[in-house]
């Protein structure tokens, strides 16, 4: 394959997976951030402290995360055509992949809450501050470097396994590795195609970190 | 303007009960600072928690500024919003300050007039005139990190004050300080206890706090309280253990034959006449002084002395007498505690 006829096929590779990791990125966040908040807040001794939503909440949360990933999309599928009316495709392939990164991000927000200082929490409190003053002026707020790593790191893992997603026919560089540098022996496709990933990923990890440099930066003067 | 009756705090974890506080009845008059003292574990950390009830009492009453709290508690763990509104008229400051380090001096001041719901202009300026009173005008930009443990604690007094409390409570609010700062903080606190006619109960392990700033105190142990009042009458009362640990005397006899070791409490006036040297005159008789601790408890001169005098019992009695006629409070030690004093107190 020449690079003129590699190059049409990369960016829509590319444009495709930035895509799916994007809105992706979205569902997961939408989703993660209240539920790991809330895997906090209604831990024993939390200020919604109840233990039987914790444990059924932290259940549900491990269930999502011990499927590997292409078994939940496959499993899946029955879903995501209900949902966007096809199983094949980028739009399609955001079903799984917000569903696979929801309890991955959860797990991540819940560590970063739960690192704040349980001291901030009591004297909010004490100024007469109620659940969602603790959550939006000191959970998250305080938590917000480690949110950011957090989240650096599910585009990361979500970019990974929108690659995976190109083996059910989700479009992207996952597809275009399989279809050319896979089944048609394009050894040198394929080397582009893993360029390609390695240069978002880390565009993606340098800018994570830049953010996180930035919100530290001013905590720990 | 804060009282409790029969204040009682269990906890239960795996089937085991911890008692917390065991039947806490304290009463704050309006405008006093009162002290709460104890060692660690003694309940003072939970007893001020029941205050504002960030810890449900498992039994009895809170009452500040004439307002039930226990009464507007309600069920269940989460603070309903009369709870909440009583919580904001009452102002708190702790060991280890608790400012977020994600806002500025001024956002941390900020937060619960944020709370409050007040507006954003009028917010910035009730933030910069707290931050005038404590001393802090110039670093209303800075961030918690910035800032050296006294300010951040200054910090710390400007946020309670911004619901325009009558009660300030202060969780061990110097223990993290170095004696100086803890004297300047104490200071701080001392004046808007005096300028704002603020009422300030304060729980610390610190004798030297209450000798400082304190009009009343309480000493607990093992959840209970066991002595409380005014400091002054406190010292004036035989056989106080406040008076003890806050005036610990050490040293024991070294000579022999019969002596007679006694206690002197000095307060009120007594303690500027010059007693003893009168004693020594009018009596012909040499005092050995084991031990003293003499200091400045709210402007006043107390402290107390131990004291040798030659003889046995009945060749003391007259002298003995001399000084409490002069209005001074004597003690014979238990000779027994003489020497545990001398291998634990003394110790310490």
């Amino acid at each position: 394959m020449t690079w003129s006829e590699m190059r049409p096929l990369l960016e829509q590779g590319t444009i495709d997976t930035l895509y799916m990791v994007a809105w992706s990125t979205v569902y997961a966040v939408l989703g993660g951030l209240p539920i790991g908040v809330l895997l906090v807040l209604t831990d024993r001794g939390g200020p919604l402290g109840n233990v039987i939503a914790n444990k059924l909440l932290g259940v549900v949360v491990n269930i999502g995360r011990s499927l590997p990933f292409i078994i939940l999309m496959v499993a899946l599928i029955p879903f995501t055509r209900y949902v966007v009316g096809t199983a094949v495709g980028p739009t399609a392939a955001v079903v799984p992949l917000a569903i696979g990164a929801i309890p991955f991000f959860a797990r991540l927000v819940e560590t970063a809450v739960r690192e704040v200082d349980r001291g901030l929490v009591e004297a909010v409190q004490a100024m007469g501050g109620g659940t969602w003053t603790v959550v939006l002026k000191v959970l998250l707020p305080q938590a917000l470097p480690s949110l950011v790593a957090g989240l650096t790191t599910t585009v990361i893992a979500l970019i990974g396994y929108s690659a995976m997603a190109g083996a059910v026919g989700g479009g992207g560089l996952g597809t275009l590795a399989l279809t050319y540098g896979y089944q048609r022996f394009e050894d040198g496709f394929m080397l582009v195609t893993v360029v390609v990933l390695i240069v978002i990923v880390t565009a993606v990890q340098l800018l994570g970190d830049g953010v996180v440099r930035l919100l530290h930066r001013r905590e720990r003067a | 303007m804060i009282t409790t009756t029969d204040l009682t705090k269990v906890y239960r974890s795996r089937g085991r009960e911890v008692v917390a506080l065991d039947g806490v009845s304290i009463h704050v008059r309006p405008g006093e600072v009162y002290g709460v003292i104890g060692r660690s574990g003694a309940g003072k950390s939970t007893l001020i928690r029941c205050l504002n009830l960030l810890e449900r009492p498992t039994s009895g009453t809170v009452t500040v500024d004439g307002l039930d709290l226990t009464a507007l508690a309600g069920r269940g763990n989460r603070a309903g919003r009369p709870l909440r509104r009583a919580r904001g008229g009452i102002g708190m400051i702790f060991q280890h300050f608790n400012l977020l380090s994600s806002r500025t001096v001024r956002g941390n001041v900020e937060l619960p007039l944020e709370i409050l719901g007040l507006g954003r202009r009028e917010r910035a300026r009730k933030a910069l005139d707290l931050l005038d009173l404590v001393g802090l005008a110039d670093k209303a930009r800075a961030y918690p990190a910035q800032l050296s443990g006294g300010q951040k604690q200054r910090v710390g007094i400007a946020r309670a004050l911004a619901g325009d409390p009558k009660v300030l409570l202060s969780d061990e609010a110097t223990s993290a300080l170095d004696p100086e700062t803890t004297r300047s903080v104490l200071g701080l606190l001392r004046d808007l206890n005096r300028d704002l006619g603020l009422t300030v109960l304060l729980i610390t392990h610190e004798m030297d706090v209450v000798k400082a700033v304190c009009d009343s105190a309480a000493l607990m142990e093992h959840g209970r309280v066991i002595e409380s009042g005014a400091v002054s009458d406190l010292l004036a009362t035989p056989g106080s253990r406040l008076a003890r640990e806050l005036f610990p005397l050490g040293g024991g006899s070294e000579n022999d034959g019969p002596t007679t070791v006694a206690d002197i409490t000095f307060h009120g006036d007594s303690a500027a006449r010059p007693v003893i040297s009168r004693l020594a005159r009018t009596h012909g008789i040499d005092i050995s002084i084991l031990g003293a601790a003499m200091d400045t408890v709210g402007g006043r001169q107390v402290g107390r002395m131990r004291v040798e005098l030659p003889g046995g019992p009945d060749q003391t009695a007259a002298a003995l007498a001399f000084l409490r006629e002069q209005g001074l409070t004597v003690e014979i030690p238990d000779p027994g505690t003489l020497t545990e004093r001398l291998t634990g107190e003394g110790a310490r």
